[in-house]
């Protein structure tokens, strides 16, 4: 008899334990990257970002605690929609962050907008969403796809470079980007060459170009083509010789393998690790801390989603249950973010300041970026108009 | 598109079909003669170029570096082919397909556990990184290094395999295994050696593109293709077939690139034309590989069997 009263009683505490447990209402999390495969690097990046913040608010945001789920696209759309698909009916996350490139960006609106989720991007941001696509609930704490080569062609034509010679590899993505370099760039295009996705040896294309000699090259050749292209563009003697204007190439994720081979590049984004604001630098030196190298944009693009999610979460009381007042809170964007202040537009891509930046050493003699111009304020997107809830 | 410059052109399809010659090398002997398909060999090219990559980082010595690659992938070979490959070398193709696949994304795994999913450092000593005039035009001295050290490679295989009395016993293996064996040779270590040597060719090429290519998981993938487009076109076992198939590929590949684009650009809106360009360029060596098996199944450099 004894027995099965302690039983009854240990029963009952445990099922109180656990609804009291619910009740506590946490925050869960779901963080889509690509974390492995050719593009893991700048997934692994957004990764330690996010984790970066939730560790310095003490796995709080907004002072709630935060479940932080993260699964693996695999660079595969089909595997980013189920991922997707697992946070929202297993895991039932109350938000979707992260997500690296664009295709599984694409892939996953769809089953996001279907079940109403709100969703921060910390690094894709395709040209449909910010157009006809776009979602209420999306917000993108990174840019739009085009901004970073919209940048490089506003200083191309800064610079007055009379022309211009592109080569991107031969994708979507690629063509979306000579379209935004373009749409800035007011010189001629002596060549416009598509290479291979993946291609490792560039000396066909870089013995074309030292022929046509143009007064500037724009490359986007991200990841590891881009350490091949950059190595083997340094080692015909061309860097130095003809300005190399690159977008999503030399950044922080390529820096370290590249090296001073990559000294004298330029490249254009929103934010850079010698930024002067005191979120910014305390970010670089807590990273830099933890994790042993410079900060890639992945990771403070990752770092800044974080705190978005903190400031929105602050003005809801860390409640999501209310969608509308909790995007409302997003869409305020009001926090100090790392690049400084920037507002949302109504497709939920920020309007925000765009730089240059040139490939130098850094004061510890590091090979790093600094910022050399602003060719770009408070821009918005080319597609904004086009979109209507 | 100016003659100087299409010689250029050829001179980097020399360049990569030497670096092709490299890989293909190890993978038709040990196709030849163990009638062994190993998948894992773009693995062992990649692992040379982490091999030094990580002695170029320890000991800042380039030739090091290249003798990390050389040798550590060499030593992985004999490894490898003691430890596991030697039960294969009797088992049906499709086992030896799928054991060394899996060996290739196990290999593309550890190096991600050991050193990171980023690209990896490695650059070229000041001496190497100038550039050297060819007809007046600037040109990587490395990428002439490497023509010179694949030339020398590949006189030396020759020598080996023609003139040394193991190189007899190599060719007596392509064509007869059996009676090879049945003379008294140890043909467990031959094949050990033959497979060492392949590994060890291939650590070379990718210990020397270390400075050229980004040092990254997955690296050896896509010239592992490319390698097996090379022995198919230039005759499966045959080294010969090898070095000239590897020659013919990496022109094709290099001068479709450059010429098919320039060609359309004359003709077409540039915008078409690049586009075009780069899908017939990249259609091109799988177009010869094409044309190759229907008329010459053998490939066009084939062994003679006796």
């Amino acid at each position: 008899m004894a027995f099965r009263k302690t039983l009854l009683v240990s029963a009952l505490t445990l099922s109180m334990g656990l609804a009291a447990g619910s009740a506590l209402a946490e925050v869960k999390i779901g963080f889509l990257a690509t974390l492995s495969g050719s593009g893991a690097a700048l997934g692994q990046d957004m990764v330690d970002g996010f984790n970066l913040a939730l560790e310095e608010h003490g796995g709080k945001l907004g002072g709630q605690d935060i479940v932080f789920l993260k699964e693996d696209d695999q660079l595969k759309p089909d595997v980013g929609v189920q991922a997707v698909q697992k946070f929202i009916e297993k895991d039932k996350v109350d938000l979707v962050a992260g997500v690296t490139f664009s295709n599984v960006m694409m892939a996953i609106a769809k089953p996001l907008a279907d079940a109403d989720m709100t969703f921060v991007g910390s690094n894709a941001g395709p040209a449909p969403l910010a157009a006809n696509q776009c979602n209420p609930g999306f917000f993108f704490a990174s840019w739009q796809n085009d901004g970073q080569a919209e940048v490089m062609g506003q200083f191309a034509t800064d610079r007055k470079y009379k022309d211009v010679y592109m080569i991107t590899p031969n994708y979507q993505s690629g063509r979306d980007q000579v379209k935004g370099f373009t749409r800035f760039y007011k010189g001629r295009i002596s060549g416009e060459v598509y290479t291979q996705l993946g291609q490792q040896d560039y000396s066909a294309e870089l013995l074309a170009l030292q022929a046509a000699n143009p007064s500037a090259v724009w490359v986007f050749l991200p990841g590891g083509m881009g350490v091949n292209f950059v190595k083997q563009y340094k080692q015909f003697g061309l860097m130095g010789r003809i300005p190399l204007l690159t977008v999503s190439t030399v950044d922080g994720s390529t820096l370290p393998a590249l090296g001073e081979a990559a000294l004298g590049a330029y490249a254009g984004t929103f934010w850079g690790p010698d930024f002067k604001n005191p979120v910014s630098e305390s970010f670089v030196a807590a990273f830099e801390k933890k994790y042993g190298r410079i900060p890639s944009q992945y990771a403070a693009q990752a770092y800044d989603s974080a705190l978005l999610i903190d400031s929105a979460l602050k003005k809801t009381g860390g409640k999501t249950v209310d969608k509308k007042a909790f995007r409302d809170a997003l869409r305020a964007a009001d926090y100090a973010s790392l690049r400084g202040s920037y507002k949302f537009n109504v497709n939920g891509f920020p309007i925000e300041d765009f730089y240059a930046f040139e490939v130098a050493k850094d004061a510890q003699g590091r090979v790093s970026l600094k910022t050399i111009a602003k060719p770009l304020t408070n821009h918005s997107d080319a597609y904004f108009e086009k979109c209507k809830y | 598109m100016s003659p100087q410059l299409l010689f250029m052109q050829a001179l980097n399809g020399l360049q990569y079909g030497i670096l092709l010659f490299l890989l293909a090398a190890g993978l038709t002997l040990v196709f030849g003669i163990m009638s062994f398909i190993n998948l894992a060999h773009g693995a062992l090219y990649m692992m040379g170029a982490y091999f030094a990559a990580a002695a170029f980082r320890h000991t800042d010595s380039f030739v090091l570096a290249i003798l990390a690659g050389l040798a550590g992938a060499m030593l992985l070979g004999v490894v490898l082919d003691r430890c596991g490959f030697s039960r294969l070398y009797p088992r049906a193709h499709l086992d030896q397909v799928l054991a060394t696949f899996g060996l290739m994304l196990f290999c593309n795994e550890a190096v991600r556990m050991i050193w990171g999913s980023a690209p990896i450092f490695m650059s070229l000593p000041d001496a190497l990184s100038r550039t050297v005039i060819v007809l007046g035009t600037p040109y990587p001295l490395y990428r002439m290094l490497i023509i010179g050290v694949g030339l020398l490679v590949a006189l030396g295989l020759y020598l080996l395999i023609e003139r040394t009395r193991i190189g007899m016993l190599i060719r007596a293996g392509a064509s007869n295994r059996g009676m090879v064996s049945a003379l008294g040779v140890n043909i467990g270590w031959l094949n050990t050696f033959i497979f060492a040597l392949g590994a060890g060719l291939a650590g070379l090429g990718g210990a020397m593109v270390g400075p050229i290519l980004s040092v990254q998981p997955g690296m050896g993938d896509s010239i592992l293709i490319m390698t097996l487009v090379v022995i198919v076109i230039g005759g499966i076992g045959s080294i010969r077939g090898a070095f000239l198939g590897a020659l013919v590929v990496g022109l094709v590949d290099t001068l479709g690139r450059t010429v098919v684009p320039a060609l359309l650009s004359q003709s077409l809106a540039q915008e078409l034309a690049s586009t075009l360009g780069a899908a017939i360029s990249s259609l091109a060596v799988y177009v010869l590989m094409v044309i190759v098996l229907a008329l010459k199944p053998e490939g066009l450099f084939p062994v003679k069997k006796r």
